[in-house]
């Protein structure tokens, strides 16, 4: 393996060398360095998302590691003798990865500038949780990249354990003990369903292997001698997949596989909780793509139907129970279950046409996920500001929040509005993707109740909006939140109105991401 | 110059952030508002001096170029190239009375609330503009994505609007809220609309000019052309416009949001958001889907009626000014949706006989006139009941009576909005309403018969709840100090008033402008 190959895998080396100092100098300098430890944080996260503008070739250049391929390192998927060399990969470089190497790093950015005035005073151990947080991004990363279940599992179970540990971070919070306990409880039941779906998967195939499953379920098991022992099966394929599902599912917080996110989502220290509704979400999507869209593709007529179900039940269940919730962690928790319901049409609708390849649904996500990623962290923002200065999470406390902190009750609303899908916003632009993929496909059903569920959902997002603009505060002290923090927002609120207004290069980039995809559906 | 129009606006409202006091606010936000006013009065004039088609800038293509030819003043550009969005705007005579209407009622609107907001008016102003833009933007846009932006960007601010400065006992927050959602829930069955039209034309395009032309065109829309497919599209976008208009039975957001909101609020709520829905109905519903309009004009013609009649019953049975208004509001947008219906029904072969294409050109002319006036109206009412409401604290109908004797000028003008709204001739809401009725005998000459009764039911109430409870009888000795109108109350009417006066003696100048937009639409409608 050459240099030239690692390069490609530079933004996780980066992330993994500086979680490694950060742990180190933690010990050296305890809590007195902790500030300067934030620092270095900072920079390697920033280095990390230099790192992977770099990476984003205009082909389909992409890199493949594994144990014993034939090719190591950059491919050209342009030259069709190559790709079969590179059918046993077990983790890949492309732009695909890139893609959410760029949202996890992002997110790490504003989530981080956003934990810094939080973190201090609620924990003496802020060293630990900058390293950790690192590792919860590098494991974000790893899942995007990995084709190989194997390796699916192994990153999928990082990313769990460093969510589980960052959750119940404030160890003399009995709220944060109790989030992390469950967290943990049922990623461990899902995440066994998950493997045991996996076996599944290589019993019927022969193989861990995404590219090389798909052959299988298309061409039927060969042995040695090259004669056929079996076709795949269709019954077994989708029961694997099922399994597979609740582990996904469980990352992502689809319903039925939600019931953790409301508990931790309150329980966690809330720089985490913005984490978690992106983090865990965008790399779950990753993993669901790589697998259904890969793994499965030939069953697709199939699977649909399954994952349009769960889209239906997801933002229906996700937003209905929103309407009475008045924590807006809580709150915000059923809303990113919605959310997630919504990405998960364009995966339908990116899944029915393979006659001319249209991978319109696909890009729809991407530009989905990256949309959603600064809207609800600006969001999480301004609840992490309004927490700091008051310790309010509840609906109630925000009355006359515009006369105590203007700014964050305008931007409020404009996350808000973004997240309900009305325009000028990336959230508008999100969803008109993925209604576009799901009308495309002629999934016109899923569609009409993804805009029946932003009406609903506009209503909730209001009853928080409500009482900040309306109602008299109960005292008038101003709210001041760090510049750090108001940095972070205005990269944010930035970004939400820059998609909305300029989407032609978010659009592009979510294009050129999907280069990985080509591979499949030829 | 109609970005001029439509931006300069929301910039007036980020510059109002930045404003140190709010005596500066007002003064500003008053001056700058006169800008837009100002260029749209000269659009109107230099309209007939471009040849429909003209281009300022373009730069989508010859395709869009030609299809444009009804259209005056386009700017084109191409803004999302992936899936083929362009910024295109351009005005006809239908778009171009209803931009002076908003321009005019926002300056109106911004000059009396200067008056009596006198809380929170940073957040007024700002977002008072804001409106503007997406008011401006919804007449202007020919690309429906941009279309669908505009038609939302308005919701915000008036939901703001409605839930800061209503009045406590009109439950503000409850009607903000009802508004917002209903007109939402309306929208989005547009959004998929539009999407459908996209995905199933060919070359995909989201512009309205290409889907306006006949299926002969080389800009094929199998939506379109497909009839059942194209109702499905149709239902999608005659929910939104006709929650918006709003018509019979989507109308109940409209009392509680029109009594709820400040009066400013109220007047630009009747006088122009609800012109968005039946502008709607003129440039997508007509224009785009004649077909379907034309199997569905029985029914919505059906609906348009119930509107007129109903919106007057209840109107009767109010107690309360400013709901009875709102009341008068869902019984005069019958007028308008009825003569839409009524020039829609006509089948191809009525085409050939020209007087029915003459009737229905005078039922589009009366109706696009209707929501002029009924702006203009309507609007002077809901200031009225406000500069009333400001001075006694009640709207209860039940509380006035004598009020013409002590208040003079405020009877007077209050007179002629009324006269004017209930059809007085020689005022305008007669000649818009004449013409919808002569227009609409034509072709649905029944319901024109049961319209004419909705007609007399709005001089009742007017007569009777208005004239007679406000102005007429004794007075009740609690306004024994009632004052007359001020200076600046008669300001904000008074060219309302000139309005309603003048289109009611010599409504050419108008009728002209819309005829020339109207008979281009029936001719490629008609082919």
């Amino acid at each position: 393996m050459s240099i030239n190959t690692l390069l490609y895998l530079s933004p996780e080396i980066i992330l993994t060398v500086v979680a490694l100092v950060v742990f180190a100098l933690d010990l050296i300098w305890r809590e007195r360095g902790a500030d300067r430890l934030g620092w270095i944080t900072l920079s390697g996260l920033v280095l990390a998302l230099v790192a992977t503008l770099a990476l984003f070739v205009p082909g389909k250049q992409f890199a493949v590691f594994c144990g014993a391929c034939a090719t190591q390192g950059p491919v050209d998927l342009a030259n069709p003798a190559t790709l079969a060399s590179v059918k046993d990969a077990l983790y890949v470089s492309d732009n695909f990865t890139n893609f959410f190497r760029l949202i996890a790093t992002v997110a790490g950015i504003i989530i981080l500038i956003g934990s810094f005035e939080y973190l201090r005073g609620r924990t003496p151990y802020r060293g630990e949780f900058f390293g950790l947080f690192l590792l919860a991004i590098l494991a974000v990363i790893l899942m995007a990249g990995s084709t190989n279940l194997l390796m699916i599992y192994l990153s999928t179970e990082f990313l769990s354990y460093t969510s589980y540990i960052l959750t119940g971070f404030l160890r003399e919070n009995k709220k944060s003990n109790e989030a992390s306990i469950k967290y943990f409880f049922f990623g461990a039941v899902t995440s066994a369903t998950m493997l045991y779906g996996m076996s599944l998967f290589f019993g019927a195939t022969g193989s861990l292997n995404l590219p090389e499953i798909s052959e299988v379920f298309r061409t039927g098991l060969v042995n040695t001698a090259g004669s056929p022992v079996h076709g795949g099966s269709e019954p077994l394929a989708l029961f694997a997949l099922a399994l597979t599902l609740t582990g996904i599912g469980f990352k992502i917080a689809l319903v039925p596989f939600h019931s953790w996110s409301p508990d931790a989502y309150e329980g966690a220290p809330t720089p985490v909780t913005a984490f978690l509704s992106v983090g865990p979400k965008a790399a779950g999507f990753a993993i669901l793509m790589r697998v259904f869209l890969t793994g499965a593709l030939v069953y697709q007529e199939s699977w649909v139907a399954l994952l349009s179900a769960v889209s239906i039940i997801t933002m229906t269940l996700g937003n209905i129970i929103a309407l009475t919730e008045t924590n807006v962690k809580r709150l915000l928790a059923y809303s990113s279950i919605a959310q997630a319901g919504y990405m998960l049409i364009g995966l339908v609708g990116a899944s029915l046409d393979r006659s001319n390849s249209s991978t319109a649904g696909i890009s729809g996500v991407l530009i989905y996920l990256f949309a959603y990623l600064f809207t609800n962290l600006g969001a999480f923002l301004i609840v992490i500001a309004i927490e700091n200065a008051t310790g309010a999470v509840d609906v109630s406390q925000y009355r006359g929040m515009i006369r105590r902190a203007p700014f964050l009750a305008a931007m409020m609303v404009f996350f808000f509005l973004s997240l309900a899908g009305i325009p000028p916003t990336a959230g508008f632009i999100g969803k008109f993707f993925v209604f576009a993929a799901a009308l495309r496909t002629g999934q016109g059903v899923l569609a009409a109740f993804g805009v029946v569920n932003s009406v609903i959902s506009l209503f909730y997002y209001f009853r928080v909006i409500r009482p900040m603009f309306f109602d008299a505060a109960p005292d008038e002290t101003p709210i001041r939140s760090s510049s750090w923090l108001n940095a972070g927002l205005a990269i944010a609120a930035a970004m939400t109105l820059i998609i909305a207004l300029v989407p032609t290069p978010f659009v592009n980039l979510a294009t050129s991401s999907m280069a990985m995809f080509g591979l499949a559906f030829r | 110059m109609l970005t001029a129009i439509t931006f300069l606006p929301v910039i007036g409202a980020i510059i109002i952030l930045f404003l140190p006091n709010n005596r500066a606010i007002k003064t500003f936000a008053i001056a700058w508002s006169l800008i837009p006013l100002i260029i749209s009065i000269v659009v109107w004039v230099v309209l007939p001096t471009y040849p429909g088609g003209y281009f300022i800038y373009n730069g989508c293509g010859s395709a869009i170029a030609n299809a444009s030819a009804n259209f005056h003043l386009n700017e084109c550009a191409s803004w999302i190239p992936a899936i083929n969005v362009n910024y295109h705007l351009g005005a006809d005579g239908i778009s171009i009375p209803l931009i002076f209407l908003t321009t005019l009622l926002t300056t109106v609107g911004l000059y009396y609330s200067a008056r009596v907001i006198n809380e929170r008016v940073r957040e007024f102003f700002f977002l008072f503009l804001l409106l503007e833009t997406g008011m401006l933007g919804v007449f202007v846009a020919l690309d429906f994505f941009l279309f669908y932006i505009f038609w939302e960007v308005g919701l915000v601010p008036m939901y703001f609007l409605i839930g800061i400065f209503g009045h406590e006992e009109d439950r503000p927050q409850y009607s903000a809220i009802k508004f917002f959602l209903y007109t939402l829930a309306g929208s989005v069955f547009m959004l998929l609309s539009i999407i459908a039209i996209y995905l199933n034309s060919n070359p995909q395009s989201f512009d309205m000019t290409l889907a306006m032309q006949p299926g002969a065109h080389p800009f094929v829309n199998q939506f379109i052309n497909n009839f059942s497919y194209a109702t499905l599209a149709f239902i999608g976008f005659f929910l939104a416009f006709s929650i918006k208009v709003p018509l019979w039975p989507f109308h109940t957001w409209l009392p509680d949001a029109h009594t709820a909101a400040p009066t400013a609020g109220s007047v630009v709520l009747a006088g122009v958001l609800l012109k968005l829905g039946t502008y709607g109905y003129v440039r997508i519903l007509m224009s785009v889907f004649p077909d379907v309009f034309r199997a569905a004009a029985g029914i919505i013609g059906t609906l348009a009626v119930i509107s007129i009649v109903y919106g007057a019953l209840v109107a009767m049975a109010q107690t309360d000014f400013k709901r009875l208004i709102a009341y008068s509001s869902v019984n005069h947008m019958g007028y308008v949706i009825l003569g839409l219906a009524a020039a829609a029904a006509l089948t191809p072969a009525d085409y050939k006989n020209q007087n029915l294409v003459n009737s229905a050109s005078t039922a589009v002319n009366g109706a696009v006139l209707e929501m002029f006036v009924h702006g203009i109206i309507t609007g002077a009412l809901f200031f009225l009941v406000g500069m009333l409401y400001e001075r006694t604290h009640t709207r209860d109908l039940k509380v006035f009576g004598g009020l013409g004797a002590k208040v003079p000028v405020y009877a007077a003008l209050l007179l002629l909005a009324s006269f004017a709204s209930l059809g007085l001739p020689a005022l305008a809401g007669f000649v818009a309403e004449f013409l919808v009725l002569r227009g609409a005998y034509a072709t649905l000459t029944t319901m024109s018969f049961f319209a004419v009764i909705g007609i007399v039911l709005t001089a009742a109430y007017f007569l009777w709840k208005v004239i007679q409870r406000v102005l007429l009888g004794t007075l009740n000795p609690t306004w024994i100090n009632l004052p007359d109108l001020h200076g600046y109350e008669i300001i904000t009417l008074v060219p309302l008033a000139i309005l309603m006066i003048l289109i009611g003696i010599y409504p050419q100048w108008i009728i002209s402008t819309i005829n020339d937009a109207s008979v281009a639409i029936l001719k490629m409608i008609g082919g």
